[in-house]
């Protein structure tokens, strides 16, 4: 320990000595200079007379840097890691049971149901008998998937329908109106009567949360860009002849990351909400799907009766998780990506 | 702000003409056993007759502008599997004064709940330990990040248990009517609560607050008379917003606890694949929504001249 100390002090004694000693000794500025050095003359340097002062500030460094101080969303960041990883790994660790096999006794034969958890299943079986441990993981798989997708499209979608609309004139009327009507829809109505008329399947939950999610993404870009738009330094760029498509990507765009991955964050816990929701009216995924819906759906079912209670509390432990980490994750990092918190 | 209002008032109507059309072209395209009790017993001519009786073999622009006929006259049409030939305007009838009751129980509970939760965490701000501030910022963080659909479930299983009352819904027995206006009151607490004390944090940093308090100004005071009667008039902007979320809350809470509401007859009926109610029941729901909205921003213009004008448009 004391070595350590020392080690770093050491190169700190050394400067600030050979500072205090130029100060005391004029001479001593000059003393390891060559004589070449010392008398020929200066030359005027072009780029160093443009030198301006010069701030190691890195927006991305700073970023990461207000991130990591919050140690509650660096631990919930590290829930998120693991599980996440965890989910992708676990089929294929040794031992694991396929989620849609039907489990039979070996000896007698007879299908393993409503097993409470012990050391061979370990959130026990189904009321048919199924390994809820790697149905509760499938059902991860599946629900985490259809957050993803619908949180990348919303932020491609709703970032390119938000730049449309904020930085082409013509448009702004026409998109303000359309979001003025169509806001005001309520998107359960929507997830409803779409998941109603179409057939169950992944696809159809993954269009009805499409259809909807992104208004929220476009008119928050919009309305960005709007401010930053007119800026001097995009005026500039204008003027000298930069592309459209330069200014956006360039300069307006990286503006707006954070927000967007923000707002990336928070969607994947809403469309695993709304994935529950309609499974429960009945219009959701087909139930031979394992996903994290069946099983809370399954698990209410059966939630009257205590003993089985443990097939409902399994699933929403996990669905909980996930949802609460990226929550705090995101809310930290759009806090943490801020400018006015850097300081 | 007549101007204003009046653009209000026209989006709206037109949002609500588009969410007919689309709401009755998207359920045309359904299967057409929807429309019988007993499909699978009637013979092909028999069906192509009710078919033509009901309109339904016209084509799509005049079925919609029959249908908006019909609307004007108050009439929603008749319930086909719900309850045969059944106007659909005399169902809705008998059960819309329940969700009604209830929305306005659970809104009336969030705000007495959920504005003495947000000032209790804005002043807590400034003790020591800040046992409120950690306290309502856990509750809100759950809230907000754990799906609806789980916690109403818990809240279902649990609290029937605390409280040692049926999991369903009895309208003779008032201890059951505790746990949905829960449910359906929780997730606007969280809300109110995370706004009004953002609001009284933000307003507690003003130079003018820092002077009162400077002067000897009682610290109970200042957060009564100058702090939270700032910070409430920019929250009235959010009591649209949670009209809305009670409403569409109301479909779930309403089902899991058999409510004999219009939210659990919706679910009923989209699982007895019930094309004209589905249809009438949705576009009631989107029209209630809408209204709300409406209702809100108005609301909104009257309280703060600041907002009004540029309300809507954001940042210009």
């Amino acid at each position: 320990m004391m070595n350590f100390r020392d080690a770093k002090a050491a190169p700190l004694e050394k400067s600030l000595n050979s500072q205090l000693k130029a100060q005391l000794d004029p001479a001593a500025a000059y003393e390891n200079l060559s004589e070449e050095e010392l008398f020929t003359p200066a030359e005027f340097d072009h780029s160093n007379a443009e030198r301006a002062g010069y701030s190691n500030y890195s927006y991305w460094g700073a970023t990461l840097r207000a991130f990591f101080k919050n140690k509650a969303a660096v631990f919930f960041l590290g829930i998120i890691v693991v599980v996440l990883a965890f989910t992708f790994i676990q089929p294929l660790l040794p031992g694991q049971r396929d989620p849609k096999t039907i489990n039979n006794d070996p000896l007698t034969g007879v299908q393993i149901i409503n097993r409470a958890p012990d050391d061979e299943y370990w959130f026990g079986t189904n009321s048919i008998g199924q390994d809820l441990w790697a149905r509760t993981w499938a059902g991860t798989r599946t629900s985490l998937g259809i957050g993803f997708a619908v949180a990348c499209f919303e932020a491609l979608f709703g970032t390119f329908i938000g730049v449309l609309w904020g930085y082409v004139r013509k448009l702004d009327t026409f998109f303000t109106e359309l979001y003025n009507i169509f806001d005001n829809i309520p998107q359960t109505l929507v997830l409803i009567l779409v998941s109603y008329i179409m057939r169950p399947s992944v696809g159809t939950i993954i269009f009805a949360l499409c259809l909807t999610g992104w208004l929220g993404m476009a008119r928050f870009i919009r309305n960005q860009i709007v401010i930053i738009r007119d800026r001097d330094y995009n005026l500039a760029s204008r003027c000298l002849g930069t592309t459209t498509g330069r200014i956006v990507s360039k300069n307006l765009l990286p503006y707006l990351v954070s927000v967007i991955a923000l707002r990336m964050s928070l969607a994947i816990p809403s469309a695993i909400g709304n994935e529950v929701f309609v499974t429960y009216i009945g219009i959701g995924l087909p139930t031979d799907i394992p996903s994290l819906g069946n099983l809370v759906q399954a698990g209410r079912v059966l939630m009257s009766q205590p003993s089985l209670r443990y097939q409902l509390l399994f699933p929403t432990a996990v669905l909980a998780i996930i949802t609460i980490s990226l929550y705090v994750v995101g809310n930290a990092f759009a806090d943490a990506a801020d400018p006015k918190n850097h300081v | 702000m007549a101007k204003y209002m009046l653009k209000r008032i026209l989006h709206a109507a037109i949002t609500l003409c588009v969410v007919i059309c689309i709401v009755f072209a998207l359920l045309r395209q359904m299967p057409i056993e929807g429309y019988f009790n007993n499909f699978d017993k009637m013979t092909e001519a028999s069906i192509q007759v009710s078919l033509n009786k009901m309109g339904l073999n016209d084509p799509l622009p005049v079925q919609i502008l029959h249908y908006f006929g019909q609307l004007l006259k108050g009439d929603l049409g008749v319930s086909n599997r719900y309850r045969q030939g059944y106007p659909i305007v005399k169902i809705i009838a008998q059960k819309a004064p329940i969700s009604i009751k209830l929305g306005l129980i659970s809104l009336a509970v969030s705000l007495a709940v959920g504005l003495p939760l947000g000032i209790l965490m804005a002043r807590s701000t400034r003790t020591r330990w800040k046992l409120w501030d950690k306290f309502g910022t856990v509750f809100i963080v759950i809230v907000q990040a754990v799906p609806s659909a789980v916690y109403h479930l818990l809240i279902q299983l649990y609290g029937s248990e605390i409280l040692g009352v049926s999991m369903l819904f009895n309208d003779r027995n008032p201890m059951t009517w505790v746990l949905p206006v829960f449910s359906l009151s929780i997730g606007n607490i969280a809300y109110y609560a995370m706004w009004l004390r953002r609001y009284m944090v933000d307003e507690s940093n003003k130079d003018y607050i820092r002077l009162a308090r400077a002067k000897g100004v009682p610290a109970g005071k200042i957060s009564r008379s100058h702090v939270f009667r700032n910070a409430i008039v920019p929250l009235v902007q959010y009591i649209p917003q949670s009209i809305l979320f009670t409403l569409m809350g109301s479909l779930y809470v309403e089902s899991l606890y058999s409510i004999p509401g219009m939210g659990g007859l919706l679910i009923q009926v989209i699982k007895l694949q019930d094309n004209t109610m589905v249809q009438a029941l949705v576009l009631i729901y989107a029209a209630v929504s809408v209204l709300g909205l409406l209702f809100g921003d108005l609301m909104m213009a009257l309280v703060d001249p600041r907002i009004s004008f540029t309300g809507k448009e954001g940042a210009r």
